[in-house]
């Protein structure tokens, strides 16, 4: 019966993203959607992108400073395997693993009262494409503020290393700095960047999905946010295995 | 007008609907009563496309709703105005905003006379003075009124009412089911009130059909409904204790007058 439903489900999301991606009714009114998404969902992550990513940095420096001590690698390599840890796995997979948690079910509850309270049944009344006018601009301006989220993670994960270098003084900041910027691959960012704006389409859609089609009371838009969570925290996994594979493979 | 032909409604094999055939009239109020789970909300649903009937057909004069493309759909509900139980206003808008919202989606107005509009649908509903407050901040029968001015801002030809009176006082009810009748006529509408309160009926109710466990069973105006022949009804209509008590002193005055002929 699970199955039966699960398949039911992605049936369900398929119908529905078909008329999320459809052309907006007003432009102008689209905009304003998308701008409030910028902010609710982007802006408003910023800072614990920033907390996050500066302590997890340091850490990740901290531990490959403590367990790679061999006279046979030279110190640099800290700078060198933490910055390739933040900038392909880190700032991608981990940070949209914990804004999965954050803008996941802020969309899924959002949309899920709204279900609840009869407000999408109203748009749908007056002519609207309820789908469309409410989850396209929340995938549209998450996906687009996504780069900017993971350039800030990205940055405050390798200061956040620095931090720490200067604080222990092993390995030295020059070497620190020396190790980040050495083999550095540009493409890495490209890589990294897509596949979180890949993440944000798969938090933002599956959420909206959850909320749009969450039935009864305060007690089941609870459950539709903690289902959302949960089943976008596979579904990124799964997708940055495959990712993974398909682009550095 | 609206007409309805051999409605029918299951959910799971448990029949909601059964057989209904009616018409909603132009420029009256149209009423369906019946209790609680009686089916009167699945039927509204069905008129307005939010729950797909089994079978039967529904008509918007000449238009045939029921399996119609989704697009048209959409066109048709343009000329539909709603209001639901619980108002369903926008939350992140103001009464103003609200009242906008369906002009800044479909009207081709500018923004002055959009706002125009906005401000003499909130005037006819006496809520001038609410414009910038927000849903949370206003009492329920000020959202059912705000509601109602939403729901005629694009001057639609139908109106459709979910128990516009749960929830408020008798005075309250009183007021929206004035305004209800008065938009009703100022515009022409093709009104259909879903609605267990026997004021209303009294009150409002033009056309009055009731629905007993998905079967029409009776259909008439406010004047035959305290009259009328049908148990069923009869149970509904005077199990409130006020028509009970009406019905009773009807009936000695009649006598009364009986006895002095």
């Amino acid at each position: 019966m699970n199955f039966i439903r699960s398949l039911e489900d992605i049936g369900e999301y398929a119908l529905l993203m078909r008329r999320v991606l459809s052309v907006p009714d007003r432009m102008r009114e689209f905009m304003k959607e998308f701008m409030k998404g910028v902010y609710t969902l982007g802006v408003n992550s910023i800072w614990i992108v920033i907390i996050i990513s500066f302590f997890i940095g340091a850490v990740i420096v901290l531990q490959i400073a403590l367990n790679i001590d061999s006279p046979l690698l030279p110190r640099f390599t800290v700078g060198v395997v933490s910055r390739e840890i933040i900038l392909l796995e880190f700032s991608s997979t981990i940070m949209c693993l914990i804004l999965s948690g954050k803008v996941g079910s802020n969309v899924a509850s959002e949309i899920g009262t709204m279900r609840i309270t009869e407000q999408i049944d109203a748009l749908d009344i007056m002519g609207v494409n309820s789908a469309n006018y409410l989850i396209l601009p929340k995938i549209a301006s998450f996906v687009a503020f996504m780069p900017v989220l993971v350039i800030f993670s990205m940055f405050m994960g390798l200061f956040g290393g620095y931090i720490i270098c200067m604080v222990l003084g092993t390995p030295s900041i020059e070497t620190y700095v020396y190790g980040i910027q050495a083999f550095f691959r540009e493409s890495f960012i490209w890589y990294s960047i897509l596949k979180s704006m890949l993440f944000g389409f798969i938090i933002a859609s599956v959420a909206a999905y959850f909320g749009y089609t969450a039935k009864g009371g305060a007690l089941e838009v609870g459950a539709a946010s903690t289902n959302s969570v949960v089943i976008n925290s596979v579904l990124i996994l799964v997708t940055d295995l495959l990712f993974t594979q398909l682009a550095l493979g | 007008m609206i007409e309805i032909k051999n409605l029918t409604k299951e959910f799971d094999g448990k029949l909601v609907l059964d057989n209904i055939n009616t018409t909603f009239h132009k420029g009256v109020v149209n009423m369906i009563i019946g209790r609680s789970g009686s089916g009167k909300t699945v039927l509204l649903k069905c008129l307005v496309g939010l729950i797909s009937p089994t079978s039967g057909e529904i008509w918007y004069d000449s238009r045939k709703f029921t399996g119609m493309k989704s697009r048209e759909v959409r066109r048709l509900r343009r000329d539909i105005g709603m209001l639901f139980q619980g108002a369903a206003l926008f939350d992140s808008r103001t009464v103003l905003e609200n009242v906008m919202f369906p002009l800044e989606m479909f009207s081709r107005k500018n923004k002055r006379e959009r706002r125009k509009r906005a401000e003499f649908c909130l005037e006819r509903v006496n809520l001038s003075e609410a414009t910038d407050l927000f849903p949370s901040e206003i009492s329920g029968g000020m959202k059912k009124r705000v509601a109602i001015a939403r729901a005629i801002a694009l001057n639609p030809k139908y109106l459709f009412c979910d128990e516009p009176n749960s929830g408020l006082d008798p005075k309250t009810s009183q007021l929206i089911d004035e305004l209800i009748q008065d938009i009703t006529l100022d515009f022409g509408m093709t009104t259909v009130v879903v609605s267990h309160d026997m004021n209303s009926v009294i009150n409002i109710g033009d056309n009055v059909i009731f629905i007993n466990e998905g079967i029409k069973e009776w259909e008439g105006s406010k004047a035959e409904v305290m009259g009328a022949d049908n148990e069923k009804l009869n149970d509904f209509v005077f199990a409130s204790d006020l028509f009970k008590k009406i019905k009773e002193a009807e009936e000695i005055i009649s006598e009364e007058e009986n006895q002095r002929k």
